[in-house]
């Protein structure tokens, strides 16, 4: 008595994924099971997993001694989606299902009773398989509406193993079973927060439309109360819409946190807030077996929110510096490292001071406490922040729109604009890396687009009087091309200069 | 005797009658010292074979060879050695392992492992 049987998975390092082959040699001898190939302890359980499964299938696992190798053997495995891989394998090694064709890849854990059941992930595992060659992919019920996102690949549920097996070519009649249900998931409508619902803080508003128009990041500063969350909240609906890439890299994301993707692609970007109490492994990710994807993660291809920013501990935000450089987090461990997307854009809320009423007239801090609350928010950090902001609290009558006055810009509008001011500097920057004026780096801008000197003139004498760096006139001029582009403007004015210089200035920092 | 027992003779008897026909000759049974049993120990050729016998009604509790652990097999290969140091005997050795499927009704099954360690 001698077998052998193979079937294809796939293992996962971060988003990106390796064609796992699983073999399986049944031979003569006492029985034992092997599982060779750097298996995880949940890789280990398997073992028990699937002989039972294929029991309560009444189905015949081999009864000698069978050794299944998990290749590359040099890569470590982790999960539970292995399971029906290694059960097949196991089958065909026994003959009860026909050899792989090497075009299908199998994905799901087991129960004892045979059923499958979905697992964290489904959408990047589906995404690796097909990357890896697979034509048809094999997912427990419930995931198929995921796994169905990827394109390019047959993608075929089972309820059971017999199912599978059944699916595979076993010649077998599988009893029905009802099928293990997944996540539910969470209902992400079109958010319903307009822009119209903002009273006053025109100043902020403007700021806002920038930000999205040219992926600016940037800084609030207010009082509490003043409505610095309100408009953060906003800021996703004024953006334009994820493309399908995009779409799919943010419900990989979610799936590897273990929510479950909707079962069509969710094209409003990410809006992640985490708390001021988050560690580093919250914001960034992190675990040693399998590397969970963090908030900064989550929030790629759209808005990373720190309300209260300098509450957040330094060592935390500066462990932001790294995604704000590449876009991309990576997270190294002993055996494996990770690599995340983390293209967002950050937003960050603050108080003008520790008790927040700072320019009221009724603050109680004291000027060193003061200095320190800003001081966390590192140097580095601040000086990829383009844009910022004062949120002033509205008083009746300001700006003279009060509560029922004249009509207020709304999320339609300022959607609108921003969508062409994107396609302005689509057009700008066609053929380079970069989709929009916020990523543009300021000696490229120096190099490719210079402006006339009368334009620069008071960045110049802004430089000049000290009040903004070397760094902060190239900062200026990014955001004066963007507000160039929200003006329909070919390029920027000395108005829309002085608007990007205004849009820099009065905060302490 | 017990039932579990009786079974268990019946089941070396078998065994004794399976291994003379695949041509092994029988040189001792159930040999015991200090530190366990042998069930039965028999010559193929050259080579003594140590053969642990286990007996089942039926796979209820699973396969007989399932109950052939790692460890009794580090035990037969202790006593293996005990018996080749009491007889005073030389040789190249192998362990077997015969397991028995027992119904009460119907015809017995043999299986029959060579070299499981």
């Amino acid at each position: 008595m001698s077998g052998f049987g193979r079937a294809d998975c796939v293992v996962l390092r971060g988003m990106q994924g390796v064609g796992v082959q699983i073999e399986v040699h049944a031979s003569a001898g006492l029985p034992v099971v092997h599982i060779v190939g750097l298996p995880g302890p949940a890789v280990q359980q398997a073992r028990h997993r699937t002989w039972s499964a294929i029991a309560r299938m009444g189905l015949a696992a081999p009864s000698g001694r069978v050794v299944i190798n998990l290749t590359p053997a040099s890569l470590p495995k982790a999960g539970t989606h292995f399971d029906l891989a290694m059960a097949i394998a196991v089958l065909r090694a026994g003959g009860a299902v026909p050899p792989d064709d090497g075009e299908t890849a199998l994905l799901g854990e087991l129960g004892l009773d045979g059923r499958l059941r979905p697992v964290a992930g489904t959408l990047p595992l589906a995404r690796a398989a097909a990357e890896a060659g697979a034509r048809r992919l094999v997912v427990p019920t419930a995931s198929v509406d995921e796994a169905s996102l990827v394109e390019g690949l047959r993608v075929l549920g089972a309820a059971s193993l017999a199912h599978a097996a059944a699916l595979l070519g076993a010649d077998l009649d599988p009893e029905p079973v009802e099928p293990v249900p997944g996540p539910l998931a969470p209902e992400r409508a079109r958010s319903g927060l307009d822009l119209a619902d903002v009273v006053g803080n025109r100043e902020a508003v403007d700021a806002l439309e920038i930000a999205a128009a040219g992926a600016h990041h940037l800084l609030m500063v207010g009082p509490p109360g003043a409505g610095k969350t309100m408009l953060a909240m906003r800021l996703p609906g004024i953006l334009p819409p994820l493309t399908q890439q995009q779409a799919l890299d943010v419900a990989s994301v979610r799936s590897l946190s273990g929510q479950a993707a909707p079962s069509s692609l969710d094209l409003l970007p990410p809006f992640e807030h985490p708390h001021h109490s988050a560690t580093a492994v919250a914001l960034v990710g992190g675990g040693s077996g399998t590397i969970r994807p963090g908030a900064a993660a989550r929030a790629t291809h759209g808005i990373l929110f720190l309300d209260e920013a300098p509450e957040f501990p330094r060592a935390v935000l500066d462990m932001l510096r790294q995604p704000l450089e590449s876009g991309t987090i990576t997270l190294d461990r002993a055996a494996v490292s990770a690599t995340y997307p983390a293209q967002f854009q950050l937003l960050l809320a603050a108080n003008p001071c520790p008790c927040g009423l700072l320019g009221t007239g009724d603050c109680t801090c004291a000027p060193m406490a003061r200095r320190r609350y800003f001081g966390r928010l590192s140097g580095p950090l601040l000086d990829r922040i383009d844009l910022r902001v004062r949120v002033e609290r509205v008083t009746l009558g300001a700006d003279g729109a009060g509560l029922g006055g004249a009509p207020r810009r709304t999320t339609a509008d300022a959607s609108a604009r921003v969508a062409e001011a994107r396609a302005r500097a689509a057009r700008r920057l066609h053929g380079t890396d970069w989709s929009a004026m916020g990523q543009v780096p300021g000696p490229w801008l120096r190099r490719h687009l210079p402006l006339a000197p009368a334009v620069l003139a008071p960045l110049e004498q802004a430089l000049e009087r000290g009040v903004i760096t070397m760094r902060g006139l190239d900062r200026s001029v990014r955001v004066a091309w963007t507000i160039a582009d929200l003006d329909g403007a070919d390029a920027p004015s000395s108005t829309h200069v002085g608007g990007a210089l205004a849009l820099r200035k009065g905060i302490p920092a | 005797m017990r039932a579990k027992d009786q079974l268990g003779l019946d089941g070396e008897a078998a065994a004794t009658v399976h291994l003379e026909r695949a041509g092994m000759r029988i040189v001792d049974r159930r040999w015991r010292c200090a530190h366990g049993e042998l069930d039965i120990v028999a010559v193929d050729g050259q080579t003594f074979v140590f053969v642990e016998v286990k007996t089942r009604r039926g796979l209820a509790y699973g396969h007989p060879f399932e109950a052939i652990t790692p460890a009794k097999v580090r035990r037969l290969r202790m006593l293996a050695w005990l018996w080749l140091e009491a007889t005073g005997q030389r040789g190249p050795v192998r362990m077997d392992a015969v397991g028995i499927i027992a119904p009460r009704e119907g015809t017995w099954r043999v299986e029959h492992l060579r070299g499981i360690s």
